[in-house]
């Protein structure tokens, strides 16, 4: 087996005992690299030089020090070309680096590059990309969902120990749920958004791809904390997240909310996630049916808020000072117009017009007011769902990966595959998404949401869960030709 | 249609820079000028990914402009955007404030010959400035624009007025004095030519004695006192004509042409920005806490009403002579420091409204920028005091310690300019005087009180203006009474 192969911790310990370098693990991931990236296509950029060189000059075996890794290419990299997978930022090079790549950076992780995603984050099947859609490791005619689909197929496909994503409405457990890896969307305000090129602010939040659950705990201790440069990063002690890992459910209270698994959710997944359920009380956890009442109101809220927060946050993509000029304008109007005609994907233009009406004079209390209220009204289901449970289990998404093209031509059905993951954003609530088994072979998503900074409780339920199943050892096969 | 039986209605919007150390939304120095794009970030220039962080500083001073114009002090307030694209906004939009202002329901007192009135305060609230665009010639004809974004995230303040302005007499002491008041406060240096105080004008007429308000039109670039003044009476002049043609006014914004003294359309009401306001969800609402407003009520500096009062108590100084020294704060802070030093309130308070005031007026210059020191007007009026020099000669000195900066002790030991005081020294000279003059001293004697006054002209002449008037006055007595 290669060292590409291994998660985060086991190449810990071979680093602590001097059996590998980093050198040798880079070099085993860019070999990967090299051997599947032409089919798999999770990577915008490979620093491979960069990679090699850094690796060389490190010795690893504390924390993450000499663990490669990559960033989706909305996280800001210093000197590195950060796209949103854009025609708009095609060739911006940023100046600064994200707070959670400076932390990175600090804790010593290789960076192997920037990877794939839905064109600013705004889609659910990476088919987005203005470059090239990403394919799912374990079916290449499949989407690896989105928007975060490079960061999962990366990690599914061994190209990177582990990944870092962002999540406005599902964009890192989805794509998880579809590559069978694990991804956590933490607490709003646990990571910090500097440096990510902002979809729909009050939503986006930053978090981790990895290969297993006590990776993410791993991942999650380095990413969190207190920021400075962001003020609505929460300025609370971030707990030791790996002592949460004891592989002991007995009493935990898990909340099955019915409104996850009506209509709309392919039978296969609900079987899936019922195993997965007896697993927990065989495990001595208490699981009951809830109910979540406000939950298909969620949908439509998010599709008013994020598209308006949109509308603002891209605005500044004008031509002016970075990024795609039409230099052919005629006057100052005509530029704007004509570089956002060409540096902008149809699905980014379709929301700036659905957040530019959503919040124009005369529709604003119809449309933005009146999510915001549906906003509160999910996150008090949330609160109440709480009081009695300490995790709350769902599938992450209604069905399993579908396949490419499948759901370009309906914007609809391509929303609808975020239904289980929105009330999360909207509540900003941490979720992770957990492999819990396979349907026609597919990986299936298993998505446990906590309380605000409960991103511990999830870690609990997730590693005890992992440790007796054996999805783990399961890997897409993508034979080297 | 009789214009005696109209009036004016004018509310006020004034933009003021504050003076703090760095800019609202970043570290980023707040300096006035610099070369072009030499004071920016990736926050202030918009950059993919970054984050506002709101400066606690810009807060403050908010709070403290609040209290000053005695508004409530909001304990929950918020930041919004307001959307629009033009080059120097980095981010096309602008962080405000919208719904839930910092400050709200306040009032400032003006005088207007001598009448007082009280004008509403609406709200004042923070906000970041803009950058700037740079044109070869004029815009209408540049073929291309360069963007400075200096200015851009420098804090602002926009302080809002009811409409109870009637005049634009009214309108300038308003502006006037509400710019006093921010000097005291420190907030903001309120220097108009430099834009560091904007101001924008909403203007309508209606009959007087009419509670309903006429349709307004919103006037803007206005950029001193006289601009101010002169646009708003050509505008409040220009409504009355349309309704005096059975015309109406319509609902726009116009500039005003310092060139032309003319206001112009900008744009109508139908062209106007929909500017799509929400909450920024980048920032968190502000909390303010009586204790924090109670913190900065405390080092609340003296303002400009009581600091009158106490000139006029402590210093029995007249309420013009007090109004004067306190239209400015440097200009009370001078008093202040010459009082401290010694100086006699009424002198020093003499000197700085006569030659002082006319000196500064003469080169267009503020009192901090002159040379003269407190220490140094205070040492003069001591001279003055001890007779070493006439008040005349101070006059001369004074020019010269404006001029060179130089001390009055210096400067009168350089020019030989002290005093003659001395009998023994003066005696011979005004003997020689009347000596040479006893046509004029027997007018004197023969009762012309003015030959007197002659012969104290040729003495300060002789002496170049030296000898002290008092002691050649006795000596003169003396001498021609004693020849009798």
């Amino acid at each position: 087996m290669s060292l590409c192969s291994l998660t985060v911790h086991e190449l810990v310990t071979l680093l602590q005992r001097r059996e590998v370098s980093p050198l040798e693990i880079a070099t085993s991931c860019l070999q990967r690299i090299e051997a599947v990236d032409a089919r798999v296509r999770a990577f915008l950029t490979v620093t491979a030089e960069q990679a090699l060189e850094h690796a060389r000059a490190i010795e690893g075996g504390r924390g993450l020090a000499g663990i490669p890794a990559a960033v989706k290419d909305n996280l800001c990299t210093r000197g590195v070309r950060t796209t949103c997978a854009s025609r708009i930022l095609e060739n911006f090079v940023p100046p600064y680096d994200a707070t959670v790549v400076a932390r990175l950076v600090q804790a010593q992780v290789v960076s192997l590059g920037k990877l794939n995603m839905d064109e600013f984050a705004m889609g659910s099947s990476t088919e987005n990309s203005a470059f090239f859609p990403t394919r799912n490791p374990w079916d290449l005619e499949r989407v690896p969902g989105g928007s975060s689909g490079g960061s999962a197929a990366a990690v599914a496909a061994d190209e990177v120990i582990f990944a870092l994503g962002s999540d406005t409405g599902g964009s890192i457990r989805q794509p998880a749920a579809f590559c069978g890896v694990v991804g956590m969307k933490p607490t709003y305000g646990r990571v910090s958004r500097f440096g990510l090129v902002a979809f729909a602010s009050s939503l986006d939040q930053v978090g981790c791809l990895t290969k297993d659950v006590t990776d993410c705990a791993m991942v999650l201790q380095v990413i969190s904390g207190f920021d400075p440069m962001d003020s609505t990063s929460a300025r609370m002690e971030v707990p030791d997240y790996t002592a949460a890992l004891t592989g002991e459910v007995k009493g935990m209270k898990i909340g099955v909310p019915r409104e996850y698994f009506g209509e709309g959710v392919d039978g296969a997944v609900k079987e899936v996630l019922q195993r997965a359920l007896q697993q927990f009380e065989a495990l001595g956890a208490v699981v009951e049916e809830t109910s979540l009442p406000h939950t298909e109101y969620a949908l439509p809220a998010y599709y008013i808020l994020a598209p308006a927060e949109a509308s603002s946050n891209l605005a500044r993509f004008d031509g002016v000072r970075y990024g795609l000029r039409d230099e052919t304008a005629d006057n100052l109007l005509d530029m704007y117009g004509s570089t956002r005609a060409r540096g902008f994907g149809p699905e980014v233009k379709r929301r700036i017009m659905l957040g530019t009406y959503a919040l124009s004079s005369g529709y604003y209390d119809a449309y933005y007011l009146k999510a915001m209220r549906v906003r509160r009204l999910v996150k008090e289901d949330f609160d109440r769902a709480f009081a009695r449970y300490d995790v709350l289990v769902t599938p992450t998404a209604p069905t399993v990966a579908f396949r490419l093209n499948e759901k370009v031509d309906d914007v609809l059905a391509m929303y609808m595959s975020d239904i289980a993951t929105i009330p999360v954003n909207l509540a900003g609530i941490p979720a992770v998404s957990i492999p819990c088994g396979f349907v026609q072979g597919l990986p299936v998503g298993m998505q446990v949401m906590g309380r605000p900074f409960g991103e511990a409780d999830l870690l609990r339920a997730a590693y005890a869960f992992e440790q007796h199943t054996g999805i783990r050892a399961l890997k897409p096969g993508l034979e080297v030709a | 249609m009789e214009r005696g039986g109209y009036e004016a209605v004018i509310g006020l919007e004034v933009h003021v820079e504050l003076k703090t150390a760095s800019k609202i939304f970043c570290a980023c120095p707040n300096q006035f000028g610099g070369e072009p794009n030499t004071h920016i970030c990736p926050v202030c220039t918009g950059m993919p990914g970054v984050l506002p962080v709101v400066n606690q500083r810009v807060v403050e001073y908010a709070i403290r402009t609040g209290l000053a114009l005695n508004c409530q002090i909001a304990p929950f307030s918020k930041f919004d955007r307001k959307n629009y694209f033009y080059p120097d906004l980095p981010k096309a939009y602008q962080i405000s404030q919208y719904d839930l202002p910092i400050c709200r329901g306040g009032y400032l007192d003006i005088e207007v010959e001598g009448e007082r009135r009280r004008i509403g305060i609406t709200r004042v609230h923070m906000e970041e400035d803009a950058g700037k665009l740079v044109h070869l010639g004029t815009i209408a004809t540049t073929p291309y624009s360069l963007v400075d974004l200096n200015r851009s995230g420098v804090p602002l303040l926009e302080i809002v007025s009811e409409p109870d302005l009637r005049t634009p007499a009214e309108a300038r002491a308003y502006v006037e004095r509400l710019r006093a008041v921010l000097l005291f406060l420190g907030v903001s240096d309120c220097k108009m030519q430099e834009g560091s105080l904007r101001c924008d004008a909403n203007v309508s007429v209606r009959p007087r004695g009419s509670q309903a308000l006429g349709t307004k039109t919103e006037i803007k670039n206005m950029n001193s006192f006289k601009a101010l003044e002169r646009a708003l009476a050509y505008e409040i002049e220009r409504q009355l004509d349309l309704l005096e043609d059975g015309g109406c006014v319509v609902q726009e914004t116009r500039t005003w042409d310092e060139g032309k003294q003319v206001t112009l359309s900008m744009r109508s009401k139908e062209e106007a920005h929909d500017y799509r306001y929400f909450p920024d969800p980048d920032l968190v609402p502000i909390v303010i806490d009586d204790e924090w407003v109670e913190r900065v009520r405390a080092t609340m500096p003296e303002l400009p009403d009581a600091a009158r009062q106490r000139l006029q108590s402590c210093y029995g100084l007249s309420a013009y002579d007090a109004g004067v020294l306190t239209a400015t704060k440097d200009s009370l802070d001078f008093f202040d420091a010459c009082v401290a030093l010694g100086g006699e309130a009424k002198a020093v308070a003499n000197w700085m409204m006569g030659d002082f005031s006319r000196l500064l007026n003469q080169r267009g210059e503020e009192i901090a920028e002159s040379k003269v020191t407190p220490a140094a007007l205070v040492r003069m009026l001591e001279m003055v005091r001890e007779g070493t020099i006439s008040g005349k000669l101070a006059k001369a000195v004074f020019e010269e310690m404006y001029a060179s900066g130089r001390g009055p002790d210096e400067i009168v030991r350089e020019q030989g300019l002290v005093q003659i005081s001395d009998e023994e020294a003066l005696a011979p000279l005004i003997a020689a005087i009347v000596a040479d003059n006893p046509k004029v001293a027997e007018d004197y004697r023969n009762g012309k009180d003015k030959a007197l006054g002659f012969f104290v002209g040729q003495v300060m002449k002789a002496t170049r203006g030296q000898a002290n008037p008092q002691v050649v006055n006795a000596i003169l007595q003396r001498m021609l009474r004693g020849t009798q």
